[in-house]
């Protein structure tokens, strides 16, 4: 499909949830365009609210990346909640065991690393799984999401958690990120991170013979082995980039806000990377405008927590996604009849 | 039995333009047309495989047809089977669970009963066949009967075959064109898609010729096949030119105990300069041959490519070792079909695009340089590969595979396969001035006029192993090469 058809669809899926959502407000006694205006002025009009937005939508790029890029090679990606747990305690013990006083220069390379090493290595473990064992990814990956939190969990309590609290030790000042100036709220320069990782990829994509190679696995692998790409090992690299891009995800939590291991930290968030990643249409761009959109509708439903119960706005994140998952199909039976 | 007047359009492209059929009962009915012409198209849409524009007309047995809700599933009820170009088998099924498939009486299978009756069926109209082998494990040919008999057993009274003889050698065609004259003798009626004009002169009562997606011609009884080869191409046919290209003594490829599946061991040595031809019937190996070949299987005994041992490279390795290789279905494994020309083109060509960052201004002119040498329609790098005519798509592969730097040796299988005359011309034009280039030719093919026209010798595989003079028969050397080469295949003439 050509770039402005998977624009109209995105926009045709967003009107489509719209509408629903307003049905929904509907149903609970509230007029929509009030409910829709409050969410637009409330969120937007707050430097606090606009700065949990970007906090929200940090996390959610860097994991809808990940999924896009493994969708890319053909490969589904389930595998996120377990890679960012990963790097949130790669990244936290890196970050507590450097010496106190190690210059920011050195430390937030250091945890940064840790953090994509991390979740890079489940999604390596997920791609050997695959090539070599023909264990297909969705099982090994939600599989190993359920053994990743539960040795976090472990880990934590055997080892990491202090003073009676499930939070591990604080890391050193120098690795901690600078909030960004919005009025208190979490948002940080972990949005640079996310910022130059979409730039990669959408760089890798468009303009490199890696790119090209994993886009040809994904849409016909016999066709790229016949031309001599080497599509296990494509396979395997293209899986290890997409955990360590969701490893990433741990800097925004980790250096940017908590600055430790907490139990729970960013569950949900490679959940959401699924819907963020087919909301942007595997697009870098569409990624990151998607990124946005669900990062607003989960601070715009806070925002207007006291017109309508907050898990409608919820619900609206479910309706975007299957509204995007039903027009992809209809634009291109138009395209087909146009 | 079917009248039909039709439109369709695909992304914009008007690809029929209310072209007609009208189909007698009872009758063998050939379509004819270049490819691109639009006789899948109108046959698809007869079978109701896809959908016509509105405004056309079809009428089933006199009974007129809505269009706009015409599927396969009324089709198939109204008496419609169709065996397509590709397939439309689900290959990890059996034969039988292929047969039911979409047309299941009710929720509960009776897979034992449909076995028996298709077994029975096909050995009674001479189509034999294993309800229970996998689908996808079939050679063509055998996958095609059971498609045949499926139909036949849905009750099919009208048949359709969207260009059966593309997949088969000599022996099967000639059997299958039997097999056809004595269903329409039993009162089937058949509508053959082909470009093949012998085939129409073996089998067909009338024939339609369709050019540029509009009916040109209908020709009745007696058939004259100039008449008609002028109404297909607007012209007189080409002349091949014969091959007089000279055999250099340097070797291109050479195998020793190549085994691999079927293929059971073959020794073969092809020179620069040299064309090769592999003739067989289906399923004797010579697939496994062009894979082994190119590693993407594994395989016993030793490779040389251009006098470099390549035994143990993987498919890469002997690629820079100056292998080409042409897949023998361009839609698995040879093209990426949602890909555009130009990206399909540079596929896997480093040299083209750079190691790393790509080159794009060299990969656009790669694609403008190869589009113009081999005529690819339409011109335009960026159209999508999905949407071009068969002929086109194999133009593609052909482009890219021959365009390799520093050819020591191409390996192509089925390069002409569902492939209209004026491509053919144009590929067979290009394999010659690869080997004219210095490139050794091995091609494997199950058409044995192209191997004639095309090769200077030709080596016969039967059941895996290379049977009579290992060198092959010399083409220039043979008085009716045809009828030794046939004899070798079906195992009639041993030695």
């Amino acid at each position: 499909m050509n770039p402005r058809r998977e624009l109209q669809a995105a926009a045709i899926a967003l009107l489509v949830s719209v509408a629903i959502g307003s049905a929904l407000m509907l149903c609970v006694g509230r007029a929509p365009g009030e409910v829709w205006g409050a969410m637009i002025t409330r969120t937007f009009g707050d430097p606090y609210l606009v700065g949990q937005l970007l906090y929200k939508a940090t996390g959610l790029l860097l994991c809808g990346l990940s999924v896009a890029i493994a969708r890319d090679a053909g490969l589904f990606n389930i595998g996120g909640e377990g890679q960012l747990t990963a790097g949130v305690v790669a990244c936290a013990v890196v970050g507590h065991a450097l010496p106190v006083g190690t210059p920011a220069i050195v430390a937030i390379p250091a945890c940064t690393l840790a953090a994509a090493a991390a979740g890079g290595a489940i999604g390596a473990a997920i791609g050997v799984l695959r090539v070599k064992r023909e264990a297909h990814e969705v099982i090994t990956s939600i599989m190993l999401n359920a053994i990743v939190g539960g040795l976090a969990l472990w880990l934590g309590n055997a080892v990491l958690f202090e003073g009676g609290v499930t939070r591990g030790a604080t890391i050193v000042a120098g690795a901690e990120l600078p909030q960004l100036p919005l009025a208190g709220s979490a948002a940080n320069a972990s949005l640079v991170i996310a910022i130059a990782a979409t730039a990669l990829v959408w760089w890798l994509r468009a303009r490199t013979t890696w790119g090209r190679a994993w886009l040809a696995v994904g849409q016909d692998p016999a066709a790229a082995r016949s031309a001599g790409i080497a599509v296990d090992r494509v396979r395997i690299w293209v899986m290890t980039g997409a955990g360590a891009l969701a490893g990433l995800a741990a800097t925004n939590l980790v250096l940017g806000n908590k600055h430790a291991f907490e139990e729970g930290l960013g569950r949900g968030t490679g959940f959401l990377g699924i819907s963020v990643a087919l909301l942007g249409r595997l697009h870098p761009l569409g990624v990151a405008l998607a990124a946005i959109v669900l990062g607003f509708l989960s601070t715009g439903g806070l925002a207007v927590g006291d017109l309508v119960p907050k898990e409608l706005t919820e619900m609206l994140q479910g309706v975007v996604v299957l509204a995007v998952a039903a027009a992809g199909p209809w634009m291109l039976r138009r395209e087909a009849r146009a | 039995m079917i009248a039909a007047t039709l439109t369709k359009r695909y992304a914009g492209r008007t690809v029929l333009s209310a072209a007609t059929l009208e189909v007698a009962r009872g009758t063998v009915h050939a379509l004819v047309g270049e490819n691109g012409a639009g006789k899948s198209t109108l046959v698809k849409l007869i079978a109701g495989v896809e959908r016509a524009e509105p405004g056309g007309s079809l009428a089933v047995d006199g009974t007129p047809i809505e269009l706009a809700r015409w599927d396969r599933r009324r089709a198939r009820a109204a008496g419609i089977g169709i065996v397509q170009q590709h397939g439309a088998s689900a290959g990890i099924l059996s034969v039988v669970e292929n047969a039911v498939l979409g047309a299941e009486a009710g929720a509960i299978l009776r897979l034992d009963a449909t076995a028996a009756a298709l077994a029975k069926l096909g050995d009674d109209v001479g189509l034999p066949i294993d309800p229970w082998a996998v689908a996808g494990e079939l050679g063509p040919g055998a996958a095609q009967r059971a498609e045949i008999v499926a139909a036949l057993h849905h009750g099919a009274k009208l048949l359709i075959l969207d260009e059966p003889t593309a997949v088969l050698a000599p022996i099967e065609v000639d059997k299958l064109l039997a097999t056809l004259r004595a269903l329409a003798a039993r009162g089937t009626t058949i509508v053959i898609v082909t470009h093949k004009l012998d085939e129409v002169r073996a089998v067909a009562d009338a024939v339609t010729v369709l050019r540029a997606g509009a009916t040109v011609a209908t020709f009745a009884p007696p058939l004259e096949l100039g008449a008609i080869a002028r109404a297909i191409v607007g012209a007189e046919l080409p002349v091949h030119a014969t091959a007089a290209i000279a055999i250099r003594d340097e070797p291109a490829l050479a195998l020793r105990g190549v085994a691999c599946g079927e293929l059971a061991g073959i020794d073969l040595d092809v020179a620069r300069g040299e064309l090769v031809g592999v003739a067989g019937v289906d399923g004797n190996g010579q697939r496994e041959l062009a894979l082994a070949i190119a590693g993407l299987a594994a395989s016993a005994g030793t490779i040389a490519i251009g006098g470099v041992g390549a035994t143990g490279r993987d498919v890469a390795g002997r690629l820079a070792c100056g292998l080409a290789h042409v897949p023998e279905d361009r839609h698995h494994g040879g093209l990426l079909l949602d890909a555009s020309i130009a990206d399909n083109l540079a596929l896997g060509r480093t040299d083209v695009t750079g190691r790393f960052r790509i080159d794009r201004a060299a990969v656009l002119a790669h694609a403008r340089a190869r589009i113009a040498e081999l005529d690819i329609r339409p011109t335009d790098p960026d159209a999508i590969v999905a949407a071009l005519s068969g002929g086109n798509q194999q133009k593609v592969v052909i482009g890219r595979e021959l365009s390799r730097p520093n050819l020591a040796a191409i390996v192509a299988a089925q390069p002409t396969r569902g492939v209209d005359l004026g491509a053919v011309a144009n590929i067979h034009a290009r394999l010659r001035a690869a080997a004219a280039g210095g490139a050794g030719v091995l091609v494997i093919s199950a058409d044995l006029d192209e191997l004639i026209a095309l090769c200077h010798r030709i080596v016969v595989v039967l059941r895996g192993r290379i049977v009579g003079d290992p060198r092959g028969l010399v083409i220039a050397d043979a008085d009716d090469p045809r009828a030794r080469l046939g004899a070798l295949m079906t195992g009639a003439e041993a030695a």
